[in-house]
């Protein structure tokens, strides 16, 4: 499930994502606007919230392929474990220095 | 088929998100600015590389990931999904590959 609904929250992201680093191709300034714009409050917790769902999506995305491929399911749990950790790892980096 | 193709671009992306997330934790240190990001990337075809590969296999892995989500959760099937995706795959490869080229080239 979460892996469902932050895959989603990404697909929906990756444009608006591309549309502002694509406004760099028209510039410098163009690019400075679209960044000012992501200095609102509400814009930045949209940012930590999809940086921590890529994170939790990768995460996942670890357990699955290991669930899929490996032969030692007693690495599961650890597994598991490891892409938590790594998700609230990312997200609290994040958090502290935005 | 696309089964695999699935497995093998979430490897793929495996190793680029993980990249990816220590590049943005290293870039937003000390604030963004415009200039600052574009001094630091243009003209490095090392990272536009890294990031066409990136942009690809989004572009292979997203609308299969979709695909699953519109069938299962909203029991949307058939050739008017699959156009719909396909459309949507052109839609991030082409803007993904001009906000790599903006930025990197």
């Amino acid at each position: 499930m979460v892996h469902r609904l932050s895959g989603i929250a990404l697909a929906v992201f990756l444009p608006l994502h591309f549309w502002v680093l694509g406004s760099a191709i028209e510039g410098e300034m163009s690019l400075g606007s679209s960044l000012a714009w992501t200095e609102q409050p509400l814009v930045k917790l949209g940012e930590w919230a999809i940086v921590l769902a890529l994170a939790a999506h990768l995460g996942g995305g670890l357990r699955v392929l290991a669930l899929e491929f490996l032969p030692w399911r007693d690495w599961q749990k650890g597994l598991a474990a490891a892409a938590a950790a790594l998700t609230v790892a990312v997200g609290l980096a994040l958090a502290l220095a935005l | 088929m696309l089964w695999i193709a699935q497995r093998a671009s979430a490897a793929v992306l495996a190793l680029c998100v993980a990249v990816h997330l220590a590049m943005i934790i290293y870039a937003v240190q000390g604030g963004l600015t415009a200039a600052e990001i574009l001094e630091r990337t243009r003209g490095n075809a090392g990272w536009l590389a890294f990031y066409s590969v990136f942009v690809l296999a989004v572009t292979i892995h997203a609308p299969i990931g979709l695909r699953s989500v519109f069938a299962e959760w909203l029991g949307w099937r058939g050739r008017s999904r699959d156009v719909v995706l396909s459309l949507f795959a052109l839609l991030i490869a082409w803007m993904g590959m001009r906000a790599a080229l903006g930025v990197f080239a």
